[in-house]
This record gives C-alpha cells, sequence and structure tokens, in this order.
C-alpha cells in the first residue's frame, strides 16, 4: 500500500454517494468492529478483501482506491457478513452499490463485461445450445419455452443498463 | 394437488439436465404439478445485481408478474434463482417507493408488480405442501445405508430478513428432509460456509481453495456424498474436483448430489431414467448402497 500522502485526493462526498444507491444506504451506521471480516470466508483465506476495510476506506472517501482495486469484487455475497452485523448495515448490499458505482465509472471485470452482454443477447447469463435443446425430448423433459428478449430489452433500455454497457463498449 | 410456475433460470437447461429430470419425476409422483410459462427470463442473480440492482430487480420483478398474471406461485429449484426472486419479492412489497420506480420501467412492457404470489424453493413446497409425514409414506427404497453431507448453499438461508426459510445460523428444514428418506444427515466442520461459487471466474484459485475446504471437511465426517440444492454449488464442487485434483494435487471422488436425485431415487424411480452419468464425479458407489 502507498504512503497515504502520496495518494490521490481523497473524495469527501463518497459516502454520500453510497447512502445514495440502493444496497448502500446503512453503511454509514458501521462502527468497525470487524465482525463481517471475522465471518467473512474470503476474508479468511486472502489479505486482498476485508468487508471492514471497504467499508472503512468508503466512508474515509478513499474513492479511487476503493473502486480500482479488486477487493470489492472478491466478495462471494454469502450474506454470511450481513447476517451477523449488529449493527445492521446491509454489507453484502453496500458490496453490490460499490460495484454499481465502480461499472459506471468503467471499472469492469472482463467476466462482468461478459455477464453483461449475455442477458442483453440471449436474456438469460448461462445460453442453452441448440445441441442441448434437442436433446430434451429423448430425455424426456418438456421443450423449453421461449425467453422473454424483447421485454428484457425494453426494460434494459428503460433502466438505463443498455446505455451503460454502450458506454463500456465506447470505453 | 397443488400447482405452480416453475422457474428453471439458465444454468439448470444449459447444464443440469439431471437436476431438472429428478425435480420432475420426483414432484410430479408427490403430486405437485409444474406449469411452463413462456417468456421467463434470467432472474438477475449476483452477477447482474453487481452490474445494477435496480436493473436486476426490474427484471426479477418481470418474472414475478408473469407468474401474478398466470395467478400462480412460482417453484425454484435453483437456490440462486430462488434467492433473487424471493428477494425482489420481499423488498417490492415492503418499500412502496422502490415498487413505484420498478413498476414504472415494467408499464414499458406492460406488466404491473403487485406482489400478491408467493415465492418457493422446492424445499418449502415438500415440507408445506406435501408434508414430511407423506413424503415418508411414499419412500420406497429408503436410503438407509447413507451418510448424507447437507449443503444448502447460502442463497436457501441468507438474506434471512427478506428470504425467511429457516434460522439462517441453525437451519433445520433440509436436514429433516433428508432424513426423512432413511438416510443419516451427518454434521461437518463450517456446514453453513460459502462454495466459493460466485468467485469462480473472477478468482479461480480463490474459490477451488473454498471448495476444497467443503470437500476435506465433509471426507473428515464420513459422508458418503454430498448432497445439494444449487447448481453453481454443485458445479463448484463436482466440476470444482476435477480443477482441484489437477491444480491442487488433492483427490476427494466425493459424489455431489441433487437432493431431487436423492429423492427420486427414494421414490423408487429407476436411476437409468434420471440421467446421472452426467456426474463428473460418479454416482455408482451411492447408486449400488440404495439397491
Amino acid at each position: 500500500m502507498e504512503p497515504r500522502e502520496k495518494r490521490r485526493a481523497r473524495s469527501p462526498g463518497f459516502s454520500d454517494a453510497i447512502t445514495s444507491r440502493l444496497g448502500g444506504e446503512t453503511i454509514t451506521l458501521c462502527y468497525q468492529c470487524g465482525t463481517c471480516a471475522s465471518s467473512c470466508p474470503v476474508a479468511r483465506i486472502t489479505e486482498r478483501f476485508n468487508p471492514r476495510e471497504v467499508i472503512r476506506l468508503s466512508l474515509l472517501g478513499e474513492k479511487d482506491e476503493v473502486l480500482s482495486t479488486d477487493a470489492i469484487w472478491l466478495c462471494c455475497s454469502c450474506y454470511n457478513c450481513q447476517e451477523r452485523c449488529p449493527q445492521k448495515v446491509e454489507i453484502a448490499d453496500v458490496i453490490y452499490a460499490l460495484r454499481n458505482i465502480a461499472f459506471r465509472e468503467g471499472h469492469i471485470p472482463d467476466i462482468y463485461s461478459e455477464f453483461a452482454s449475455a442477458i442483453l443477447n440471449n436474456g438469460r447469463i448461462a445460453t442453452v445450445s441448440k445441441f442441448v435443446e434437442k436433446k430434451r425430448p429423448a430425455l424426456g423433459l418438456p421443450p423449453l419455452q421461449p425467453t422473454g428478449l424483447d421485454d428484457v430489452r425494453k426494460i434494459l433500455s428503460a433502466t438505463g443498463y443498455e446505455k451503460l454497457r454502450q458506454k463500456e463498449e465506447d470505453a | 394437488m397443488s400447482s405452480y410456475a416453475i422457474f428453471l433460470g439458465c444454468t439448470i437447461p444449459a447444464r443440469q439436465q439431471s437436476y431438472e429430470l429428478s425435480a420432475r419425476k420426483s414432484l410430479d409422483k408427490l403430486g405437485i404439478k409444474l406449469v411452463d410459462l413462456a417468456n421467463m427470463t434470467c432472474c438477475c442473480p449476483p452477477p447482474i445485481q453487481s452490474i445494477d440492482l435496480e436493473t436486476s430487480l426490474a427484471v426479477a420483478a418481470y418474472n414475478i408478474c408473469l407468474a401474478e398474471d398466470a395467478d400462480l406461485d412460482l417453484i425454484t429449484l435453483c437456490t440462486g434463482c430462488f434467492e433473487s426472486l424471493a428477494m425482489t419479492n420481499a423488498m417490492l412489497r415492503e418499500k412502496e417507493q422502490l415498487r413505484a420506480r420498478v413498476n414504472k420501467i415494467l408499464s414499458n412492457v406492460g406488466r404491473e408488480f403487485k406482489g400478491n404470489k408467493e415465492v418457493k424453493h422446492y424445499l418449502q413446497v415438500l415440507k408445506d405442501d406435501v408434508g414430511v409425514d407423506h413424503l415418508k409414506q411414499n419412500i420406497s427404497k429408503p436410503l438407509r445405508a447413507l451418510k448424507v453431507a447437507s449443503f444448502s448453499g447460502c442463497h436457501l438461508l441468507r438474506p434471512s430478513a427478506l428470504l425467511k426459510v429457516d434460522d439462517s445460523e441453525r437451519p433445520r428444514l433440509f436436514d429433516n428432509l433428508i432424513e426423512a428418506l432413511g438416510a443419516k444427515s451427518i454434521e461437518y466442520r463450517n456446514k453453513l460456509k460459502c462454495c466459493g461459487g460466485l468467485l469462480r471466474g473472477y478468482s479461480d484459485d480463490l474459490a477451488l481453495n473454498i471448495a476444497r475446504e467443503k470437500l476435506a471437511n465433509t471426507t473428515k465426517a464420513g459422508a458418503d456424498c454430498i448432497s445439494t440444492l444449487c447448481p453453481f454449488c454443485f458445479v463448484a464442487l463436482d466440476l470444482g474436483q476435477l480443477q482441484i485434483r489437477s491444480k491442487l494435487q488433492e483427490e476427494f471422488n466425493m459424489p455431489i448430489i441433487h437432493y431431487t436425485e436423492l429423492l427420486s431415487l427414494a421414490l423408487g424411480i429407476p436411476p437409468k431414467e434420471l440421467a446421472l452419468e452426467t456426474h463428473k464425479i460418479k454416482l455408482d458407489k451411492i447408486v449400488d448402497k440404495i439397491s
């Protein structure tokens, strides 16, 4: 970790940006007890992710550090921390809010870029191949119903998700 | 007979036909009718929630609307789908402003979320609609010789404030349903801990490390198999064992079996009808023990 004075300027409004996003509302309730970190299956095996530290840095306005390192992408969404937090900080949801902000600012891991395209192109994150679909009757499975792809695309366009995806492609 | 709209999700039809087959056959045998509705789409699980949470809720709500408009409750097999849909159902019922925002989005496709239908995981349906006693009466091949390590996966139980399925620290539902089949549900270290599945593709090393611990703990406890509900847990532990063998030089040979597969075997459905050969870790030892 770089010495603090060498890092880029802090962003004092960062915690407001988080609390105003869906999922991020409870972050300011944190009193740094560390119950989350001690319940986290990932923090147990790597120093690259520690939920208490992500929250601390976020509240201190260390926006660049929070969004540009891979820590926020190492949460496995198991909700153990959220379940046990004595302050009722919705920690896993706070991580979603941080990832949502990161995505908007262009910090997008490749695999998430693939997920983003998959739903836009197929309405599913895992595609059923023609080969697998053709085998269904022989196995005794009913035909697959069509996916509501047109409706999904309209929803994605109404929420701005589609634009988010285009912005990423332009970058 | 109760009827449900089945939410299949993406991974099960794409990669786990044996799960779908065993679920359809066993639920049918127990009098649960599954209706396949058109237009169901992605449930918008954590990877999509990570991109945009509000969009995810809107797409999940769209799926719930399809069930509402067909006047059916939803049943899911995948616990990931369950969490996305049940969480959305609970949040939109509770938070009026959020529901208004989501309904404004859904108006573009002529739908409205009303919140008048339930989203259930099939374990809840087995407990509430079939009943443990009735289930026991239907068992023709009790799995008496089998020591099963239950692994429900995170998203059946957590976040419990929204899902309200079972106690999130001391759950019993899944274990009771395993024991209803005549098998023994065993205890093992860190039973409720994550399989690491959602880190696959982003950080395979960490994901395998977490899965490895689950395999080691269940092996140490003397389990004959791990029973799963979630297709991601299944991949993390089944395919995961081949990756652990090549990357970490450790061999477990632990059969991973979805609960509906155990249920089907106990109901006397012939193993040949269940496409069990699609499992990476072979189930021969388990099938032999039962028959």
